[in-house]
């Protein structure tokens, strides 16, 4: 199971990295295998506001369609739109080329209450 | 407690991601279902359906009585042919979909699906009770392995001693299949043609091998309950739980034709469904498709355009592998159900329009 260290983990597989202070969004390795072919991923547009733990977005595979949740608060300043034409994307690269959006968070310090790498792969092995 | 198929160890060696349905722990897919569900449109896929309830029902007048339990006619079938028809309650509700093939004078097989297939088990036994008829469930005895796609003739032919070319569409003839006495009947639930064998529990594996190795190098490939799900949503298919239940009949799930109205004799819905068919349906099955981005599933209210309260919802949805667009089946009133009617599914947090259109969504070229 890949889970890179370093990214912090939420209880809905989101993931988050943190570059120049932004926050980038995406789902794991884990999540992306569990939904199986993604076919559709439905983003907020830039300047939406985020509130941590609540749904921003909406992943849909053939089988099935799933909420994103915001890992944190803040303001959306850019979406992945190579998602809209390729969403296998997110199989493919889910930490990579298949991020969701980037974030201007309000407290970059409120990271530090998700699961790290370690937690994370402890629990997803578990389940 | 779910149940295993005698295959459950293959699918597992297939790297098969497992899921419980009807009671059964299931493959849900092998490699994606895309990719399983393009290689029967395009290939052939092969599909373990040994969860599914295998009933016979024997005796001098079995015909009559499954035409007493059943709205179709089965006495009218040919020895060898085989129908689509309906178990319903005395108030006319589906209790399942089910095939009846006739393999003699006196001796049918009922195929019910499996969530279902006890509840159809003690509806039969009750309901042949009064004729010379006798019910057997042998669904655990039975393994049901299909080949379907436009290679499976060619994969299956050089493997059965059944003549595949005389064996038409909705037949079904005793002979050896890959090794195993079997049932072969040129029946599926994909859209495409193709072969279900009705083998013995034990030779599953066998045949399952045997089947996998010779169509192997033509591109067969396992398939799972994903695939199937989106193969009979394009072709239109009908899913018992989505389509089909108890509060629905066969007339508002567009099957008015199952309802052999005109057969002799009393059968069980016979009088809700005449008062059903008199008054019109209160609702009816339509196919749509989105017309702005977002996929209707399961669930999803529909909405006149405009209308805050809901008309109708959606039964089945998916993003369409062959068609490329996303695809539903929806109840929705009478008023609403004409062909190029445009409505509204609610998405989420929006609505997103759609257009009612002909079922089925994809036809194979003959």
């Amino acid at each position: 199971m890949d889970v890179p260290e370093g990214l912090r983990y939420t209880e809905d597989h989101e993931w988050v990295r943190t570059e120049a202070g932004e926050g980038v969004v995406g789902i794991t390795a884990y999540a992306a295998e569990e939904l199986g072919d993604i076919v559709f991923v439905d983003l907020p547009k830039v300047g939406t506001k985020l509130q941590a733990g609540t749904p921003f977005g909406a992943i849909e595979s053939v089988k099935t369609a799933s909420d994103l949740y915001a890992p944190m608060s803040g303001e959306v300043v850019a979406v992945n739109a190579s998602l809209t034409e390729k969403p296998e994307l997110v199989n493919s690269d889910p930490y990579g080329e298949g991020w969701m959006v980037r974030v201007r968070m309000d407290d970059a310090g409120a990271l530090t209450a998700l699961e790290d790498a370690v937690a994370y792969r402890v629990r997803v092995e578990a389940a | 407690m779910t149940l295993r198929t005698a295959l459950y160890d293959r699918h597992v060696a297939l790297g098969a991601k497992m899921v419980e349905f009807g009671g059964w722990e299931m493959p849900l897919q092998y490699t994606g279902i895309i990719d399983e569900h393009r290689a029967v449109r395009e290939r052939a896929g092969l599909f373990d359906l040994s969860h599914m309830g295998e009933i016979w029902v024997t005796g001098t007048a079995a015909g009559e009585a499954l035409a007493y339990a059943l709205v179709t006619d089965p006495p009218r079938l040919a020895i060898g042919r085989a129908h689509y028809s309906m178990l319903c309650t005395p108030e006319g509700g589906i209790i399942d979909d089910l095939i009846v093939y006739r393999v003699g004078e006196h001796r049918f097989l009922v195929v019910p699906n499996a969530g279902n297939a006890a509840a159809v088990a003690d509806a039969l036994r009750a309901r042949v009770a009064g004729f010379e008829a006798a019910t057997d469930d042998v669904s655990l005895r039975t393994s049901l392995i299909a080949i379907q796609g436009p290679l499976a003739r060619g994969i299956l032919a050089p493997l059965t001693d059944v003549d595949l070319d005389t064996l038409r569409y909705y037949a079904i003839t005793e002979g050896e299949a890959a090794g195993a006495p079997a049932f072969v009947a040129r029946t599926g639930y994909t859209g495409e043609d193709g072969f279900e064998l009705f083998i013995d529990w034990d030779a599953a594996p066998d045949v399952w091998d045997r089947l996998l190795a010779a169509g192997a190098p033509a591109g067969l490939q396992p398939t799972g309950l994903g695939a199937r799900d989106s193969l009979r949503l394009e072709a239109g298919m009908a899913l018992y739980g989505n389509e089909l239940d108890r509060d629905t009949t066969p007339m508002e799930a567009g099957l008015d034709r199952l309802v052999r109205f005109d057969k002799p004799g009393d059968f069980v819905g016979r009088a809700a469904l005449e008062k059903a068919r008199d008054a019109g349906p209160r609702k009816r099955l339509v196919g749509l498709v989105m017309r702005d981005r977002g996929i209707a599933r399961h669930g999803y209210p529909v909405h006149l355009p405009g209308a805050a309260a809901p008309c109708g919802v959606v039964t089945s949805g998916t993003l369409s592998p062959t068609l490329g667009e996303a695809i539903a089946m929806a109840y929705v009133p009478m008023p609403a159900s004409a062909i190029g009617t445009m409505v509204e599914v609610a998405v989420r947090t929006s609505r997103v329009p759609a257009e009612v259109v002909p079922l089925p969504f994809y036809k194979r070229s003959p």
